[in-house]
């Protein structure tokens, strides 16, 4: 038996709200929010965020790593390599892209439930379009992630995939040009001439391979590429409201190649056990994954839940946001660009880097961020062991507010942090309000694109403020 | 510390120090040859008589080459030094120790920075290559994490803090505006201090020392050949400086209300100089108040005042030019003006004037005391270098 072991989401700190687009632009009001990814994040470390929350130990028989985006931060070079060291996985894991397309992302899930061992699937995205348009409005940021396999009596399944069904069809619904920054769509009502077959054809076959009829279904989730499709379908088949899974679509809005995963993940939030989920996901076809919850899934549902997310935290003025975005360039501090990092450098410090990983003196118990070859209190010489810092919440020592310091949304908040059990390093404060930092704050650590130079992303780590979001649990990794 | 001094057996017979500003009319060149020039002439002797060359920048040019070539120095040995902010006195430092060992009999130390051709506000500093981990937090930010640490520990609210900051740029431009050498040479209000615009923290611009270009240099020789020279020379009492292995900025122990490393660069200076009772033996004291909670801090580590007590110090104006310890009477960092490399030769130029009794008759500090303190930092909180010396208008007794 295969199915999910595991799952976990990530909605980032940022909400915008749409009404604001239109005070801006004109025209009438938009209703609801969106989530949106802070300045500091793309869709690999949205997709760290989302795969930290998976697993507590993972299943000793993981094989690969599997990312999917629609929006990678690098094209040629592998992305899924970044979020493999930041979890600090061992080097025999496999790790790989399934980039460019929504699809992408069903198609990873569909290919790891066939597998015979584990695997992390994760999903991200970062998903706008054209100022004022229905992209930008509609779409949403956020990450899902999934350990899939056999299960074990460590890792039991929590929902049982039970069976699946897919049509595939080639038509020009939503496409983008590499390159480009928004995606092109056909006209609205020819996407739902070229979809709703596939559909039909991948649910009856998902249905029959399942062996369950359609009124037994008791979470039926619906979601693609083309929402009045959706809608359309979920209409044709007469679902009931109360077996309807909330799109998100007034409060997150659609994360495209995350979206299956964080509505999957949402009704995995509330299945009880034994109950029928159908995954219906309409892209470049359409694909439909039926699973049925365990006796195992109250035990090991995720923390924090979708709903606990949905909220968020500050909302963003839409100028930030097209500045986030690069729709918007404004004028920086008269201060240098910051630097390129260096290829040689960051491979050295990789697990510091990628892991925050430090070191612990043998000797006395130093904790030393970064890593040290000389004890600073013992002075002992290469008596050290690996230290994970990543998933060590800590406490500001001091802090300040930093208005002539590089960034895309100043003013840079940074901190002294004090990790509990030891050791202390100077950070940036990330999703926060200045006025909201003072000393003896809880902070844990989260992983962020720092800043991109020279066409390197500088992923590095930034402490963020406890308790002031869905709190994460702290979790260990590899 | 383990270091024995050289107490008394070198002085200084000349100085020079250029206006420090945005001469954006000079170039390094210029103002090397400004600076070497005036103290060439200060001491009398000839630029052949100098038998060696200290040369300290931070990032306005590399090698010796950077003074030999605009002064023509022929074949003479320059050595070019970077300490970060203390530049000019490790400059100064080496110098006094190449004299002190009889290597040479003239030399001279000289410190340079043209920092105005950057075109970026405050400093700006390549790296080199790297990772990209360390965060990249402007100067005033890594200094204004002093200030809620210093409130937090001793029941002090930043609204007071502020006060004390605003106090100490208040009195260092006070002092300045009585100095036709300083960057900035106008009084400023308190009200204009405390409302100038934020720059880090609870800094406002008024928080900040001065971006500047300029250039010092000294002479330097035996104590025993001083007199040769001049009827009043600069006596050098005590030289310390530390390296910090940048502890606090891992070590959950520093609590960033203090530089240890000062603290123990002071000790060891005024061991070395057999100053027991500093804020009672000093005539005057040059530190470096890059930002004004570091003069405050600094005020503590230097033994001015006692932990804690500073802040109530410096609003009853114990450091001010007519206080009982007059603190930065040039107009320090923050009214002179910080070129980096030349920073810690102009502390040793205000000591050099005020000791000798030559300094503008409306900022002369009158004592019978004939001992000036310099203190020169690089860094920030729990990653610095510090330096201190102390000079004297006499040999000891």
């Amino acid at each position: 038996m295969s199915g999910i072991l595991s799952y976990g989401t990530y909605l980032p700190h940022y909400r915008l709200n749409r009404s604001s687009i239109a005070a801006a632009l004109g025209g009438p009001p938009a209703k609801g929010t969106r989530a949106v990814a802070s300045y500091d994040e793309d869709s690999t470390s949205m997709g760290v965020a989302a795969a930290r929350r998976v697993l507590e130990t993972l299943p000793d028989d993981l094989a690969d790593l599997y990312f999917a985006t629609s929006t990678p931060a690098y094209l040629d070079k592998t992305n899924a390599t970044a979020i493999h060291a930041a979890l600090g996985l061992p080097a025999e894991v496999g790790a790989y892209d399934m980039g460019g397309a929504v699809r992408s992302a069903v198609g990873v899930l569909r290919a790891a439930l066939s597998s015979t061992r584990s695997t992390l699937s994760v999903a991200a995205d970062i998903r706008t379009g054209l100022p004022g348009g229905e992209d930008e409005r509609e779409g949403g940021d956020g990450a899902s992630a999934f350990v899939v396999g056999p299960g074990s009596d460590s890792h039991p399944v929590i929902a049982e995939y039970v069976a699946g069904g897919s049509a595939t069809g080639e038509f020009l619904e939503r496409w983008r040009v590499p390159g480009d920054s928004y995606s092109h769509r056909w006209e609205e009502r020819f996407g739902v001439h070229a979809l709703l077959p596939h559909v039909g054809k991948a649910v009856a076959a998902a249905l029959a391979g399942a062996g369950v009829a359609p009124d037994a279904v008791q979470h039926l989730i619906v979601t693609g590429t083309h929402s009045r499709a959706a809608k359309t379908f979920a209409r044709m088949v007469q679902a009931k409201p109360e077996i309807l899974t909330d799109n998100l679509s007034a409060t997150v809005g659609n994360t495209g190649a995350a979206h299956p995963g964080l509505l999957l993940a949402s009704a995995l939030d509330v299945a009880e056990p034994g109950a029928v989920i159908a995954l219906v996901v309409l892209a470049d076809g359409a694909d439909v994954l039926i699973f049925r919850a365990t006796d195992a899934l109250p035990a090991h549902r995720a923390s924090p839940s979708v709903a606990e997310q949905v909220p968020g935290g500050r909302e963003v003025a839409y100028p930030d946001f097209l500045t986030w975005r690069g729709m918007l360039e404004r004028q920086g501090p008269r201060r240098p660009d910051p630097q390129q990092p260096a290829a040689p450098p960051s491979l050295r410090t990789e697990a510091w880097k990628f892991g925050f990983t430090g070191s612990r003196c043998r000797d006395c118990d130093t904790r030393h961020l970064p890593p040290q070859r000389v004890c600073a209190k013992c002075g002992s010489v290469d008596h050290m062991e690996p230290m994970r810092f990543a998933d060590t919440p800590g406490t500001i020592a001091t802090f300040t507010v930093d208005r002539l310091a590089y960034s895309l949304s100043p003013p840079v908040v940074a901190a002294v942090v004090d990790f509990d059990g030891g050791g202390r390093y100077r950070c940036e404060i990330t999703d926060v309000d200045p006025a909201a930092v003072a000393i003896g704050s809880r902070v844990e650590m989260t992983f962020r694109r720092l800043f991109e130079a020279g066409g390197v992303h500088n992923y590095f780590w930034k402490a963020k403020l406890l308790g002031t979001a869905a709190p994460a649990a702290a979790k260990q990794g590899a | 510390m383990a270091s024995k001094g050289i107490r008394d057996r070198v002085a200084i017979i000349g100085m020079g120090c250029t206006r420090f500003d945005e001469h954006w009319d000079k170039s390094t060149d210029d103002l090397l040859v400004e600076a070497a020039n005036e103290a060439f002439t200060s001491a009398g002797v000839a630029k052949d008589t100098i038998d060696a060359f200290w040369l300290g920048t931070m990032a306005s040019g590399l090698s010796g080459m950077t003074l030999a070539k605009p002064l023509k120095l022929g074949t003479k040995p320059v050595s070019r030094l970077e300490n970060l902010c203390a530049t000019g006195s490790e400059a100064f430092r080496n110098a006094c120790y190449a004299v002190a060992a009889g290597a040479y009999d003239v030399v001279m130390a000289i410190g340079v920075e043209k920092l105005k051709d950057s075109g970026v506000s405050g400093l700006a500093m390549a790296a080199p290559p790297n990772d990209g981990t360390q965060a990249d937090l402007s100067a005033p930010a890594l200094f204004s994490l002093l200030a809620p640490a210093y409130a937090k520990k001793y029941g002090v609210t930043l609204d007071q803090l502020k006060e004390v900051f605003t106090r100490i740029a208040w009195k260092n431009h006070h002092n300045g505006a009585l100095n036709p050498r300083a960057q900035f040479r106008r009084e400023v209000s308190k009200e204009v201090i405390a409302a100038s615009p934020i720059v880090a923290g609870n800094l406002g611009i008024f928080d900040c020392s001065g971006v500047s270009d300029g250039s010092a240099a000294a002479i330097i020789v035996r104590a025993e050949d001083a007199p040769r020279y001049t009827d009043k020379p600069l006596f050098v009492k005590a030289l310390s400086f530390i390296a910090g292995a940048g502890g606090g900025t891992n070590d959950p122990d520093y609590d960033y209300t203090t530089f240890p490393e000062v603290t123990l660069s002071g000790q060891d200076a005024y061991a070395q100089a057999g100053v027991t009772n500093p804020r009672a033996e000093l005539a005057m004291a040059e530190v470096h108040d890059c930002f004004t909670p570091t003069e405050l801090v600094l005020m503590e580590d230097l033994s001015f005042a006692e932990r804690g007590t500073a802040w109530k110090e410096v609003l009853a104006g114990t450091f001010d030019l007519e206080g009982e310890l007059p603190v930065n009477p040039d107009g320090g960092l923050k009214s002179f003006g910080h070129p980096i490399g030349a920073s810690g030769l102009r502390m040793l130029f205000e000591c050099w004037l005020q000791l000798r009794g030559e300094a503008p008759p409306e900022r002369q500090i009158k004592t019978d005391k004939t001992l000036g303190l310099t203190h020169n930092l690089g860094g920030f909180p729990g990653e610095c270098v510090s330096f201190v010396s102390i000079v004297g208008s006499h040999p000891s007794a």
